[in-house]
């Protein structure tokens, strides 16, 4: 019953993401790849490329790189907090993981309520979709470029909770 | 009823003018679910309980390894503990029971924990990444060009990074390819057949507490079995009277005895790499140990305090899996033929797909929390953003018999032993294999 309603809801807002999504899979895609100098932490190169060039300001691209850096520093920081998740959980065999949700995860929500963010302030309205890179293997960072222009994304504001809460579940 | 129901909802809706209207426009007779990614999971790996746990295909040994386990354990818990408490002190069994504890969680975890898979290239990501690469012998799709390298440099070492002709990407520093489970996996360490499954960044941690925690309890074992015989044998008994009171006693001494330098030679081998932040891969391969001559290599990742090494590689933060095992596959990917989910007829009137899309939600949701699959529209359905390219590779012959599982010794497919050893394990893969479906446990039934 209480599936009913909730679900037309997500149905509507679903055909917003459907919309959103089908023309991002026929946009072209501009890829930015791992930066690897610093080891094997997750950090992406904040050189800025060329296909973006006429569709949005270099120093919007570059913060928005550098605060997701940021985010994925923290996250794999060895320090106090993760220590103490570390030795509670060898001390526990490791069944607190299964419990709790560990600090990484926590972080990859926030860093996935700030794309979206972005992606409603800054990217949609010029025409770009960025996606979250926890969905390509922490690989690249994919920028989708709508073929449209700027019009091309349309509104994305209610269309990523479903997909969201599908992303984040264990 | 359902039917009545249905019709009275939206009669004049349906776009098909069929009389009868069917509540599925496709001759099958039950719809087709929506499947989970596990399934179309490219790589050679076994999941269980719908996706949550995650196998290598090959179990390797793994019933071998926890029947020896809870063999020896049950032994010692049934035919020693009594005796010790009895003469002894009654922290014994309490000792052994908390290491027991520690082994069959961490060995469980090890197995069934996804190591760092990293998912493979989107088409889209393939193709980029070939724009990117010179190839200037042509485009001769007859043979495979040269391996593609990329250098990086790390904390002034010059490292490469090899291009993956099967997963499309260029690994990441410290990944390898698992040719067993045919997936690229992060911070490889090695492959164990004795825990049947791949050791990465992910489970290296358990790997290591595995390991520690059967050598102290191989050798706790050990010594509360000579203990437990020499107490009999005292008083003019003898060992073969010790031996004939309590017959298990020495099964448990041979395991023990041809396993604890194994183990012990294992561990100590492993909290080395610890220390110095190196992978069994690494190690084995010399790939910072100089030995083509330049003095200069050394390893980029450590860094240089034991103490800092052991703690970023057993307490740093703990990755998220990085390969969706419970997502949705979309519909319009290429492996299915007709469309996936619930299939209902196309229609243009959005109540209508709201009604007719809540009765396939009643019945996905009986199957699954996720409501997001079964969308019951014309245009193609993506949930998630283009992963269905993905095509899964027919499975090779699910069993491959590895010589090297039938080594007697855990190590000598990692690395050079670091002591003589040879248990005489004997050999159970066969019939291993069959037991494997029996594996599942039911206490993990959510591990990542």
């Amino acid at each position: 019953n209480t599936f009913l309603p909730a679900a037309t809801v997500d149905r509507l807002s679903f055909h917003n993401l459907q919309e959103l999504r089908h023309s991002a899979s026929l946009a072209t895609k501009v890829f930015i790849q791992r930066d690897y100098r610093d080891g094997t932490i997750c950090k992406f190169q904040t050189k800025f490329p060329a296909e973006l060039d006429s569709r949005i300001e270099r120093s919007l691209f570059e913060e928005t790189l550098k605060t997701l850096n940021c985010y994925y520093a923290e996250a794999e920081k060895i320090g106090g907090q993760s220590y103490l998740e570390g030795c509670l959980a060898c001390a526990t065999a490791y069944i607190i993981f299964l419990c709790m949700e560990t600090r990484y995860e926590m972080i990859l929500k926030k860093i996935s309520m700030y794309i979206q963010e972005q992606n409603e302030k800054i990217y949609t309205p010029r025409g770009l979709l960025l996606t979250d890179p926890v969905e390509r293997g922490m690989r690249v960072v994919s920028f989708a470029k709508s073929q449209d222009g700027p019009a091309g994304f349309g509104s994305p504001s209610s269309a990523h909770s479903p997909a969201r809460s599908n992303q984040l579940s264990p | 009823m359902k039917n009545r129901e249905y019709q009275q909802i939206d009669p004049q809706a349906l776009a098909t003018p069929t009389p009868t209207p069917p509540p599925r426009p496709l001759p099958e007779h039950k719809p087709r679910r929506a499947r989970r990614r596990w399934e179309v999971f490219p790589g050679k790996n076994r999941f269980y309980c719908d996706g949550r746990m995650i196998v290598a295909r090959q179990s390797g040994v793994l019933p071998l390894t926890l029947g020896l386990i809870l063999l020896t354990s049950g032994l010692f818990f049934i035919f020693d503990c009594p005796f010790l408490v009895k003469h002894l002190t009654s922290c014994i069994p309490a000792i052994g029971g908390v290491l027991f504890v520690f082994v069959i969680i961490s060995l469980l975890q090890t197995s069934f924990t996804d190591p760092g898979i990293l998912p493979r290239a989107t088409p889209e990501e393939a193709a980029d990444i070939e724009k990117q690469i010179d190839n200037p012998t042509g485009s001769s799709s007859s043979y495979r060009p040269p391996p593609r390298t990329k250098e990086v440099v790390i904390n002034q070492q010059v490292v490469k990074l090899k291009y993956c002709f099967t997963c499309k990407i260029f690994r990441p520093p410290r990944t390898s390819h698992c040719s067993l489970c045919d997936n690229c996996v992060e911070r490889f360490d090695h492959h164990c057949p004795w825990v049947g499954n791949c050791v990465g960044k992910r489970n290296y941690r358990f790997f290591y507490t595995f390991i520690v925690s059967l050598s102290f309890l191989t050798a706790f074992i050990f010594g509360c079995v000579t203990t437990h015989l020499a107490l009999r044998s005292q008083g003019g008994n003898g060992l073969v009277f010790a031996l004939q009171a309590s017959p298990a006693s020495a099964l448990e001494l041979v395991v023990c005895f041809f396993s604890v330098w194994s183990i012990l030679g294992l561990s100590g081998f492993h909290t080395y790499l610890v220390a110095t932040n190196l992978t069994t891969n690494e190690d084995i391969k010399g790939s910072w140990s100089g030995k083509s001559g330049n003095e200069d290599v050394g390893n980029p990742y450590s860094y240089n305090s034991i103490i800092k090494n052991c703690c970023s590689v057993l307490c740093g933060p703990m990755p998220p899996s990085l390969i969706d095992r419970r997502g949705f596959v979309p519909s319009d990917d290429s492996v299915q033929t007709s469309p996936v989910e619930i299939e209902l007829p196309a229609a243009k009137n959005d109540i209508n797909m709201c009604t007719q899309g809540t009765k396939g939600l009643l019945e996905t949701a009986s199957r699954s929390p996720l409501l997001t699959s079964s969308c019951p529209q014309a245009k193609p359905q993506a949930v998630l953003e283009p992963l269905p390219e993905i095509v899964p590779e027919p499975p090779k012959t699910p069993h491959k018999h590895h010589s090297h599982h039938r080594s007697k010794a855990k190590q000598s497919t990692h690395h050079t032993p670091k002591t003589s050893n040879s248990s005489p394990r004997p050999h159970h893969s066969h019939s291993s294999r069959r037991k494997d479906s029996k594996n599942r446990d039911p206490k993990f039934s959510s591990l990542r």
